[in-house]
């Protein structure tokens, strides 16, 4: 008997040793089931909606993926993760990818020994406080009380901003938004921080919004994008250029509404034609289908319309595109060529 | 004429490991560690390899490096850029804190209830079996959750405090209860306060030795000196006289709301507060049942004998049940203390940075050292298990049955 559970424990070891050194795309695909890492809940970035059902910008990437790899946008299975039990579940293979408002770091792309595949939303740091405080300007919260949640690049940047300006806080750690937003109405912080980003989703699932004013300091750059594991190149490009296929999109006009109709026959642009899988054999290349990227943007429509739809100025976020603009229209958003 | 040989000398063979009795519970005990050892070298190289592959190392050099964030309660020296390791030792410290004062108020609450428990007076009696049995069936995480939910939402914001006509006042212009927890007032060491402290240290050591002298007296002799009042006198007279004679030498800082919050005085805050009585009241109850088993655990003929000598109950409880009680009660006792001390761990609930706060929560997650800090946090909470374990066991040493 002893010796039987010895054997399976060694056994049991072993095949999780081995499953850990294939390739990614290739687990994913023999699964039929993408494993996304997202927040616990953000509204408009990544939370169930009434039915259940994971919805928001940051689900968007990880269900174009999905439909790229698997041709099911619906085929994810949403982990979700708090800011510190992300990149465990991400290092030991829980979770396939992280697209979960996480900031791009030299530390977290160097030392931690991941691959950040892109940027899907530039933001900075912002501090939301009570109207009723009568505080205009960040300069002016020396003594306050902030609500901060810990393991964040927010958490270092917040000592660093209040050493800087020589002033005085007090931290009240929380582990998710959920609490922050639940602390910060009760008035047991006096301000709350994160990405401007998340402040504003946080805001509109305030009873009343107009209560709250989000103060004009930007503290930080906080370029949060989707990462994978280092090391496994072949996956990290499929993440990469599926999030690159979904800001091309919307540079060249392809959108859910005209895409089959421009994915039926070549047209008369060769970079959407190779884009949409009717010229080359880009698909080929990452391993996919030819129409992988034809798939991916009909899940939930290219970068703008995800953007508008999840969090856009007519949505209860309300952000405009500011920097996540188009690089043709003043933003920073750039795809490389698909070529 | 014969020599007289040796007996034959018995030669060893091989299959004696397993056939003779002598050897062969040694020879499977050698074999089982043999497999223990093999199972952790697979682990542990099976472990360098996953590292090796994902272009990890072990190493411990991020302890030295700042670690860049603040902690809200620190009983040492600390900001941002002190180093990961004076985080971790902050995190020691209010790991330690917690503990301590979880273990004293769980050990009052444990023997009150637990005696109270066996009382003759029914609604006492039901209500303490009440107070055990819900806490005790209940995690203590739930608990933790509960009370500091309870405190923020029941208590206001320090706003309420504010303006001419406030929602809420202090309490004797001193005390302040808020959902960020209670303010107190501070204490300020003027000069010549050292000496009114000296006096109360001597006169905790007066106190003692008069405990000790009227015992003895009281062993050799039968005369029986009063307890109560003398060892009050002792302790309180010759501090408040000196006190008073030095001109104050010690000022209270009274809290007062100046900007966003409460300026001045001692902040508890609601995470300790939280933690602090959902342990103490959860080990409490477990306390109680371990002290019910003690007292259970003299027989009744005692308390007989006892009363038949014409002791009073509370003496017979004192002299004759409580100190037979001990040597039942002291073991499983060692090990609640160890409980709160491992089960403060949980919290990060509610966000009170204890070790597992500041190494296991946000230096494991700023640096990414996973596997180094949560093997310091072994370390750690080995350690403080074993010295607790240990000083409780001279205690239990002490109190023990003598046998002469």
């Amino acid at each position: 008997m002893k010796k039987s559970v010895f054997l399976g424990a060694l056994t049991v070891a072993g095949i999780a040793a081995g499953a850990a050194a294939a390739g990614t795309l290739d687990d994913v695909k023999a699964r039929g089931k993408l494993n996304c890492g997202v927040t616990t809940g953000l509204v408009g970035f990544a939370a169930p909606d009434a039915n259940g059902e994971w919805d928001g910008f940051d689900v968007g990437v990880c269900r174009a993926v999905a439909a790229a790899v698997l041709g099911d946008g619906s085929a994810v299975e949403f982990v979700p993760t708090t800011g510190k039990t992300r990149f465990t579940a991400l290092a030991s293979g829980e979770i396939d990818m992280l697209a979960r408002n996480t900031t791009w770091t030299f530390s977290r792309d160097v030392d931690l020994k991941f691959e950040f595949t892109g940027i899907n939303y530039y933001d900075g740091q912002g501090f939301i406080v009570p109207k009723a405080l009568g505080v205009s300007s960040a300069k002016e919260l020396s003594g306050a009380t902030i609500c901060i949640q810990t393991g964040t690049t927010t958490e270092l940047n917040l000592a660093d901003y209040f050493r800087a300006n020589n002033m005085e806080y007090e931290p009240v750690p929380i582990e998710t938004n959920a609490e922050g937003q639940q602390q910060y109405l009760a008035g047991a912080c006096d301000v709350y921080t994160t990405d401007r980003s998340g402040l504003a989703a946080t805001r509109a699932a305030f009873e009343t919004p107009g209560d709250h004013v989000i103060l004009p300091e930007t503290i930080s750059k906080e370029p949060l994008g989707p990462l994978v594991r280092h090391g496994d190149n072949e996956w990290g490009d499929v993440v990469r250029w599926t999030l690159n296929a979904l800001i091309a999109a919307e540079e060249y006009g392809v959108t859910s509404a005209n895409i089959a109709d421009m994915a039926s026959a070549p047209g008369d642009k060769p970079e959407v034609n190779r884009l949409l899988g009717t010229e080359g054999n880009l698909g080929e290349m990452l391993g996919l289908d030819a129409d992988w990227a034809v798939k991916a943007i009909s899940v939930g429509g290219n970068y703008g319309e995800l953007f508008e739809k999840n969090i856009g100025e007519n949505t209860p976020i309300g952000l405009s595109r500011g920097l996540n603009a188009q690089w043709t229209d003043g933003g920073l958003l750039y795809s490389p060529p698909f070529r | 004429m014969t020599t007289l040989s040796d007996p034959p000398r018995e030669s060893f063979r091989l299959s004696m490991l397993i056939n003779d009795t002598r050897y062969r519970s040694y020879t499977f005990q050698f074999i089982a560690l043999v497999a223990v050892i093999a199972l952790f070298a697979y682990l542990g190289s099976n472990l360098m390899y996953n590292l090796r592959e994902a272009g990890l190392n072990i190493s411990y050099g991020f302890l030295s490096e700042p670690s860049g964030y603040d902690i809200n309660q620190t009983l040492i020296e600390y900001d941002s850029q002190s180093s990961h390791w004076r985080a971790s030792v902050a995190g020691i410290l209010n790991t330690l804190l917690v503990a301590f004062l979880a273990c004293l108020t769980a050990t009052i609450l444990g023997v009150v209830a637990g005696v109270l428990r066996l009382s003759n007076n029914w609604l006492v009696r039901k209500l303490m079996a009440g107070y055990v049995e819900a806490f005790r069936n209940v995690p203590v995480l739930i608990w933790i959750i509960i009370i500091f939910t309870v405190m923020t939402a029941v208590l206001p914001a320090p706003s309420a405090f504010r303006g001419a006509d406030p929602d809420r006042t202090m309490l004797l212009d001193a005390f302040a209860f808020t959902n960020r927890g209670v303010y107190i007032p501070k204490p300020v060491w003027l000069e010549g306060s050292g000496i009114v402290v000296g006096v109360f240290i001597a006169s905790i050591i007066g106190m003692i030795a008069y405990r000790r002298y009227a015992t003895k007296l009281l062993y050799e002799t039968g005369k029986l000196l009063p307890m109560g009042w003398p060892s009050l006198a002792i302790l309180f007279v010759p501090t408040i006289l000196m006190f008073f004679i030095l001109g104050r030498p010690i000022e209270l800082d009274y809290p007062a709301l100046k900007g966003f919050n409460f300026q001045g005085g001692i902040q508890i805050r609601g995470s300790l507060i939280a933690l602090w009585f959902a342990l103490a009241i959860y080990t409490g109850a477990f306390i109680a049942e371990n002290v019910r088993a003690g007292i259970q655990a003299v027989s009744k003929g005692q308390t007989e004998a006892a009363a038949s000598l014409g002791l009073r109950p509370r003496r017979i409880m004192n002299l004759v049940i409580l100190p037979q009680a001990l040597r039942v009660i002291i073991p499983p006792l060692i090990s609640n203390y160890l409980n709160i001390t491992k089960n403060s761990s949980l919290a990060i609930a509610v966000g009170y940075m204890d070790i597992t706060g500041t190494l296991g929560g946000i230096t494991l997650n700023q640096t990414g050292r996973a596997i180094e800090t949560v093997l310091l946090l072994m370390l750690f909470y080995l350690a403080i298990s074993l010295a607790i374990s240990a000083l409780m066991n001279v205690y239990n040493n002490a109190v023990k049955l003598k046998e002469r």
